[in-house]
C-alpha cells in the first residue's frame, strides 16, 4: 500500500507508508484503518447478535417450549439487544465517521489519532466480557446465568435479582462508555478544528453535521449511563438504596436515569443514518439536497428535544398526570422535525433524474420503512393508547422498523455507497441485488406481523405465547431466518471487496458532484489523504 | 515553506492505546470478580476472599498507569520538540473541554438522582400526591423529611451538618483555586519562584482537603451511623462526595505532575497546555464542590 508516494514528494517519508503486518492494525493511528477495524468489528457483532436473535425466533416459532428454557431465553433477549445496540449499530456508525468525516471535510486524519485507536480497541475487550457470559451460560459448568433482565436492565431485576454476571456486565458497560465518549470527543474536535480552509459549517456534508450532533449527544448521555450502572453496582454490593424503596430510594428512579440516556441513545443510532441518506439521495436523484439548512436545524432540534421526552418509555409506571402529558406532547413534537426530514428527502427525489443503484435502493427503502417506524412511534407516544401497547410486540415492531430497516439499512446503504472508495473495487452487483431484495422482503415478513400480534396483546420478552398468536409467529420466525441468511450474502460481498475481487472502481463511480470531497481522491483512498488541505470554493 | 506550517501532526503508530485497553480489560475482569467474591450480596460485608481477582485488579490499575505514563511521555516529547503548535494544540484544548463536559454529565446523573429523591420519592413515600395508600399500606409510620434520617424500613442515621469540616473544606478548595490562578499568572509572567511556591501550595491544599474528607467519613461511620447502608441519604451523600473526592484525587495527582514538570522546566510562557488543562480540571472540581456543598450539606 504505497499508492500515494508517486503523488507526494515529501521528506516526511515515513508518514506516507502504511505500516505492515499486525502492527498496522494493532497500533494504528490512521483513521481509515481504524474505520475498517470498527466496521469489521461491528459486522462480527451483527452476526453474533443475529445468532442470538435466531435462538429467540427458534423458540418462538411454535407455541410451547421447544428449544431453550425460559431462563436462557431471557438471556438471549438481553444480550441480543445489548450486542446489537452497543456492538453492532454504534460501532458501525463510528466506523463510518472515522472513514468518511476526514475525507468529507478535507482533514488529514482524525484530530486525536491515538485516542481514536484506544476507543476502538476497548470494544473487543468489553464485548469479550459480555459475550463470554453467554458462552458460560450455554456451556460452562453449572450454567451460570448471563445478564437476563432485558437490554434496559431495570432495577430491581438487575440489582436485587441480577445474576452474578451482572457485575461484569456493569464493568463492560463502563468500558463501552469510555470508548464511546472518546470516540465522540474525537469527532467533535475533528469537525470543529480540522476542516479545510473554506469548509464553513454550513458547507459541511450532512453526514458530518448529523455526526457532530450525534457526538454531542454521546458526550452528554454516555456518562449518565455510567452513573446508572455505578448506582446499580453500589446497590448490589455496597448497601446503597438508590433503587430500593425500603431505604427511601425508588426503582422508578432507575428508569428515569436509564431513559434519560436511552432516548437520546436511540437518536444516536438514527441521526447518522439521516446523514448517510441525505448524502446518497441527492447523488442518485442528480439534484441538490432539498432544504439543506432546514435539515441541519431539524437535526439539531431533534437532538435537543430528545433530552425531554425520555419518560414516554414509562407511561405505565404511574407518573403524575402533568408529567405524563408533558412527555406525550414533547414526544409528538419530535415528529415535526422528523417529518421535515422525510419531506426533504422526498422533495429531493421529486423530478430528479433518478437511477436506482444499490446505495439508492437501500436509501429509498430506508426512507419508507423508517417512516413506518416513525408512525408507529407516534402511536406509542399517545399516552392512553400506549397503556395498551406498552411492552407488547407492537413496541418491538416499532423499534425494529426504526433500527433494522432504519439504522441497519442506512449502514448497508453507506457500505454499498462507499465500498468503492474504501476498497477500490465495486461491490458485486448480482450479490448486492440479491442481498437487497432478500433483506427487504424478509425484514417486512419478520417485523410487520409483530404489529398485529402486539396490538392483539402478545407481550414481549416471554418464551411462550397463547395459541392465538401461533400463525403470525411462525411466519415471523421464517422471516427472521431468511433475514439472517440474507446478511451472509453481504459477508461475501464485503470479503470480495476486501480481497479486491471485482470491477475496478474509478475515483468517482457514482458521478457525485465535486463538492463531495471524498470522491475527489483516488479509489481506493490512499493511506494518507489531504495532508495539505484541499481548496474549497 | 508556509505549507509545512499548515500541516497537522499525525503521530506514528503507537502501542499505548492497545496496551491501555488491555489495562482496562484487566481492571474490569479483576474488579467484577473481586466485588463478586469479596462482598456478600445482601449483607454487604467484606468477606476477604477472591484475592486472585484482587491482584488482577491491582495489576490492571498499575498496567494502565504505566501505559498512560509512556503514552504521555511520548506526548510530552512531541510537545517539547514543538510539534504541538497551532491546530494540534487546539485539538487538545477542545478535547479537554469536552471531556470536562462529559464529567459534568456524570455528576448530573447523581445530582439528578438527589433532586428526584428529595422532591419526589420521599414525599411520595410519605403519602403526597396520589400516594396516600402507598404510604398507608407499605410503611404507615414513615415520615417524609430531608435529610432522610429514618428510612421507610426503619434504619436511622444522623445528617451531616454544613459547618465544621465541610465548611473548612469549602474554604480550602476556594483558596486552592486562587493559589492555582496565582501560579498560572506567575507561569505566564515567567516568575519561576512564585510559580513553584504557589503550585506547591495548591497541591498541599488538595491533599489537605482529601485528608479532612477522610476524617469526615470516619466520623460519619463511627459516630453518626451515616454509612452507605443508612438508606438513600447515606447513599447519595457518599456517592456524591465520594465521586467528587475521586476527582479531587485525580486533580491533585494532575497538579502534582504539573509541579514536577515545572521543576523540570517543561513549560514556557507560550507552550503549557497540559498545565492549563490540569487547571481547568481543578476549577471544575471546585465548582462541583460548591454545588455539592450547597445542595448536599447545606440545604
Ligand atoms: C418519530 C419518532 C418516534 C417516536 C414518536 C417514538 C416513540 C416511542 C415510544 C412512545 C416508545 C415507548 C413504547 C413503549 O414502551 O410503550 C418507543 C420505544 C422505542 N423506540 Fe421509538 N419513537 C420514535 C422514533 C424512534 C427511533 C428513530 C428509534 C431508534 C432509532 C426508536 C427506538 C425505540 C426503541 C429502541 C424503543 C423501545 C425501547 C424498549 O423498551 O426496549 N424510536 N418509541
Ligand atoms: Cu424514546
Amino acid at each position: 500500500m504505497t499508492a500515494t508516494t508517486a503523488e507526494h514528494h515529501d521528506h516526511h517519508d515515513d508518514h506516507h507508508h502504511a505500516p505492515h503486518g499486525l502492527k498496522r492494525w494493532l497500533f494504528s493511528t490512521n483513521h481509515k484503518d481504524i474505520g475498517t477495524l470498527y466496521l469489521w468489528f461491528s459486522f462480527a457483532m451483527f452476526l453474533i447478535g443475529g445468532l442470538l436473535a435466531l435462538v429467540i425466533r427458534a423458540e418462538l416459532m411454535y407455541p410451547g417450549m421447544q428449544v431453550v428454557d425460559p431462563e436462557f431465553f431471557n438471556q438471549m433477549t438481553t444480550v441480543h439487544g445489548l450486542v446489537m445496540v452497543f456492538g453492532a449499530i454504534m460501532p458501525a456508525f463510528v466506523g463510518l465517521a472515522n472513514w468518511m468525516i476526514p475525507l468529507m471535510i478535507g482533514a488529514p486524519d482524525m484530530a486525536l489519532p491515538r485516542m481514536n485507536n484506544w476507543s476502538f480497541w476497548i470494544l473487543p475487550f468489553a464485548f469479550t466480557i459480555l459475550i463470554s457470559s453467554v458462552l458460560m451460560s450455554a456451556f460452562g459448568e453449572g450454567n451460570p446465568s448471563a445478564p437476563n433482565f432485558g437490554w434496559t436492565f431495570y432495577a430491581p431485576l438487575s440489582t436485587t435479582y441480577g445474576p452474578a454476571s451482572t457485575d461484569l456486565f456493569i464493568l463492560s458497560v463502563h468500558m463501552m462508555g469510555i470508548s464511546s465518549i472518546m470516540g465522540a470527543i474525537n469527532v467533535v474536535v475533528t469537525v470543529f478544528n480540522l476542516r479545510a480552509p473554506g469548509m464553513t459549517m454550513m458547507k459541511m456534508p450532512l453526514f458530518v453535521w448529523t455526526w457532530l450532533i450525534t457526538a454531542f449527544l454521546l458526550v452528554a448521555v454516555m456518562p449518565v449511563l455510567a452513573g446508572a450502572v455505578t448506582m446499580m453496582l453500589t446497590d448490589r454490593h455496597f448497601g446503597t438504596s438508590f433503587f430500593s424503596a425500603a431505604g427511601g430510594g425508588d426503582p422508578v428512579l432507575f428508569q428515569h436515569i436509564f431513559w434519560f440516556f436511552g432516548h437520546p441513545e436511540v437518536y444516536i443510532m438514527i441521526l447518522p443514518s439521516f446523514g448517510v441518506v441525505s448524502s446518497i439521495i441527492p447523488v442518485f436523484a442528480r439534484k441538490q439536497l432539498f432544504g439543506y439548512a432546514s435539515m441541519v436545524y431539524a437535526t439539531a432540534s431533534i437532538a435537543l428535544l430528545s433530552f425531554v421526552v425520555w419518560a414516554h418509555h414509562m407511561f405505565t409506571v404511574g407518573m403524575p398526570l402533568a408529567g405524563t402529558l408533558f412527555f406525550m406532547y414533547m414526544t409528538m413534537l419530535i415528529s415535526v422535525p422528523t417529518g421535515v426530514k422525510v419531506f426533504n428527502w422526498m422533495a429531493t427525489m421529486w423530478r430528479g433524474s433518478m437511477t436506482f443503484e444499490l446505495p439508492m435502493k437501500w436509501a429509498i427503502a430506508f426512507v419508507i420503512l423508517f417512516t413506518c417506524g416513525g408512525l408507529s412511534g407516534l402511536m406509542l407516544a399517545i399516552t392512553p393508547v400506549d397503556f395498551q401497547y406498552h411492552d407488547t410486540y407492537f413496541v418491538v415492531a416499532h423499534f425494529h422498523y426504526v433500527l433494522v430497516s432504519g439504522a441497519v439499512f442506512s449502514i448497508m446503504a453507506a457500505a454499498y455507497y462507499w465500498l468503492p472508495k474504501w476498497s477500490g473495487v465495486m461491490p458485486n452487483k448480482i450479490l448486492g441485488e440479491l442481498h437487497f431484495w432478500s433483506s427487504l422482503l424478509s425484514v417486512n415478513l419478520l417485523f410487520f406481523p409483530m404489529h398485529f400480534v402486539g396490538l392483539a396483546g402478545m407481550p414481549r420478552r416471554y418464551a411462550d405465547y397463547a395459541l392465538q398468536f401461533a400463525d403470525y409467529n411462525f411466519w415471523i420466525s421464517i422471516g427472521a431466518f431468511w433475514f439472517g441468511v440474507s446478511q451472509l450474502i453481504f459477508l461475501v460481498v464485503a470479503i470480495l471487496c476486501a480481497m479486491k475481487k471485482g470491477e475496478k472502481a474509478p475515483a468517482n463511480p457514482w458521478d457525485a458532484p465535486e463538492e463531495d470531497l471524498e470522491w475527489t481522491v483516488p479509489s481506493p483512498a490512499p493511506f494518507h489523504t489531504f495532508d495539505t488541505p484541499p481548496v474549497i470554493k | 515553506m508556509a505549507e509545512s506550517n499548515n500541516k497537522y501532526y499525525v503521530p506514528d503508530s503507537s502501542p499505548w492505546p492497545l496496551s491501555g485497553s488491555i489495562g482496562l480489560f484487566m481492571i474490569a475482569l479483576g474488579a467484577g470478580n473481586f466485588i463478586q467474591q469479596s462482598t456478600d450480596f445482601g449483607q454487604n460485608v467484606l468477606k476477604h476472599q477472591g484475592t486472585g481477582a484482587g491482584y488482577l485488579l491491582l495489576a490492571g490499575a498499575l498496567w494502565l498507569i504505566g501505559t498512560l505514563f509512556f503514552w504521555w511521555r511520548d506526548t510530552i516529547k512531541e510537545s517539547i520538540t514543538g510539534l504541538h503548535e497551532g491546530r494540534l494544540s487546539g485539538s487538545y484544548r477542545q478535547g479537554m473541554i469536552w471531556f470536562i463536559f462529559s464529567e459534568v454529565m456524570f455528576f448530573a446523573a447523581f445530582f439528578g438522582a438527589m433532586f428526584y429523591t428529595r422532591w419526589l420519592i420521599v414525599p411520595w413515600l410519605g403519602g403526597e400526591g396520589s400516594n396516600a395508600m402507598t404510604h398507608e399500606l407499605l410503611w404507615p409510620n414513615f415520615q417524609a423529611m430531608w435529610p432522610l434520617t429514618t428510612t421507610p424500613d426503619g434504619r436511622e442515621t444522623q445528617a451531616m451538618g454544613a459547618w465544621g469540616l465541610p465548611a473548612i473544606n469549602t474554604a480550602i478548595l476556594l483558596v486552592s483555586s486562587i493559589t492555582l490562578t496565582i501560579a498560572h499568572h506567575a507561569l505566564i509572567a515567567g516568575e519561576r519562584g512564585k510559580l513553584i511556591l504557589f503550585q506547591g501550595i495548591t497541591v498541599l491544599l488538595g491533599i489537605f482537603f482529601l485528608f479532612l474528607q477522610v476524617e469526615e467519613y470516619i466520623h460519619a461511620y463511627t459516630e453518626m451511623g451515616l454509612t452507605l447502608n443508612a438508606g438513600i441519604y447515606g447513599s447519595l451523600f457518599f456517592m456524591l462526595t465520594g465521586f467528587h473526592g475521586m476527582h479531587v484525587t485525580m486533580g491533585t495527582i494532575m497538579l502534582l505532575i504539573m509541579f514536577l514538570r515545572i521543576l523540570k522546566g517543561h513549560f514556557s510562557k507560550e507552550n503549557h497546555f497540559a498545565y492549563e488543562a490540569a487547571a481547568w480540571y481543578w476549577h471544575f472540581v471546585d465548582v462541583v464542590w460548591l454545588f455539592l456543598y450547597v445542595c448536599v450539606y447545606w440545604l
